[in-house]
């Protein structure tokens, strides 16, 4: 009876005041090479599509990064020059310089195994410099942001989950709304945006930067559907999130060198 | 027979179980995944009673709340209440059939999801509908298969 009362102690210290960030962090580290250790088959799985596959595979692929690489370089040829000019304009309307953002690349070690959590644990932790608050992205988009930081590994809260939320603009015209978790993979919720708001199907919906967790610009999700009911104050929208949040094992961790105000 | 032999076992299938529950499985799996760890500490409780108890239940439930994220206290609240009631009840079940046994296994692991619930609720992220108890179903479905593994176990080692 002793014990619950303490744990029962444990939970509210944990739940209201959060006053064992130091000690989860310290155990964190500890039970890590669970984590490693159920990784162990999707590991081998991996192994085994990299090293058992023919060599006309290998070729085949090899040939169709080379030409995928091609026509990335190729985009990329006026990214200087489209750079530069970004910066004078951004210098003639008195606005700050944006930076680009270094971004390290982490592998998915762990999913939370309890289904109302939407968590990954990423092989990267403090030895990294990994840090709470840090945003976490596919090649798609916006994954999430570190929770918790432990020696080698992190945890990292998904954008989907239900007590997660991320500021947002519409790309197409600047309209600024918030983007909740609603517990489920697949669909964000954009709460309070008017009925009469330009917001469409198919927008997409990029971070804004305001409250400064996330760096501007990174994709978050796409509109997938306006509801307006002229009983309600509010339009119901649904959006996709354009990351691959039940899919991806190669995520990035990135790094803002110094955070570009909105001009 | 000496005390404190075979102590190894019993760590070495908790910490199998801790694996198995964070083993990845397909999304539309994920509410039937059984409480593995809950299981293995039912079934040393029952089998040793006087050795596994409450403080294994409650260094285990830390080692989870770790693995899972979740808040400080969560499982060990919950594995600890399960651990007290099945010390309390082992002569009671050690003679039941299997499926008597399944049937308790039922009810303790409902109550452990209960507890997890109640506590994510406080947080704020608990589900609405009853798919909670599901784990409770399939981990009774799997205590014949548990059963018998630890028992083997058991008695390969001669842990007692």
């Amino acid at each position: 009876m002793l014990t619950l009362l303490v744990v029962a102690g444990l939970i509210l210290a944990d739940l209201r005041f959060n006053s064992l960030d130091r000690t989860r962090a310290i155990l964190d580290t500890l039970v890590a090479p669970v984590y490693w250790v159920a990784d162990i088959p999707s590991r081998l799985k991996d192994w085994q599509e990299t090293h058992l596959v023919s060599r006309s595979t290998l070729q085949g692929e090899n040939e169709r990064l080379r030409r995928e690489n091609l026509i990335l370089e190729g985009r990329t040829q006026q990214m200087a020059s489209l750079q530069a000019e970004n910066i004078r304009l951004r210098a003639l309307l008195n606005s700050a310089a944006l930076l680009r953002d270094d971004v390290v690349v982490a592998e998915l070690i762990g999913v939370s195994p309890d289904p109302v959590r939407q968590h990954v644990v990423i092989n990267k932790g403090s030895r990294d410099s990994v840090y709470v608050g840090q945003p976490l992205i596919d090649a798609n988009g916006l994954m999430g942001q570190v929770v918790e930081v432990g020696e080698f590994t992190s945890r990292v809260l998904l954008i989907t989950d239900l007590t997660h939320s991320v500021p947002v603009q519409v790309n197409r015209n600047g309209v600024r709304a918030i983007a909740e978790g609603n517990g489920s993979l697949s669909a964000l919720e954009v709460h309070h945006v008017a009925a009469t708001t330009d917001i469409r199907e198919g927008d997409l919906l990029v971070t804004s930067g305001l409250g400064g967790r996330f760096p501007v610009g990174y994709p978050v999700a796409v509109v997938s559907s306006v509801v307006r009911d002229p009983g309600q104050t509010f339009a119901r929208i649904l959006a996709q999130p354009t990351a691959a949040l039940d899919r991806s094992r190669h995520v990035l961790l990135v790094f803002t060198v110094g955070q570009g105000e909105e001009g | 027979m000496e005390s404190g032999q075979g102590y190894w076992v019993v760590i070495a299938t908790l910490l199998s179980a801790a694996v198995l529950a964070v083993l990845p499985v397909p999304h539309a799996l994920v509410w039937w995944r059984p409480e593995w760890v809950a299981l293995v500490l039912v079934y040393w409780c029952i089998a040793l009673p006087h050795r596994v108890g409450v403080v294994v239940a409650l260094l285990t439930g830390i080692g989870m709340d770790i693995l899972e994220g979740a808040v400080l206290g969560q499982n060990t609240f919950a594995l600890s209440v399960i651990a007290l009631l099945s010390v309390g009840l082992y002569q009671r079940v050690r003679l039941f059939s299997l499926w008597q046994q399944a049937g308790i296994v039922f009810v303790l692991i409902g109550i452990h999801q209960l507890i997890c619930q109640w506590v994510q609720n406080l947080e704020g992220v608990g589900t609405q509908q009853p798919l909670f108890l599901l784990p409770a179903l399939s981990s009774a479905l799997f205590w014949p298969l548990v059963l018998s593994l630890l028992r083997g176990l058991r008695r390969h080692y001669r842990v007692a």
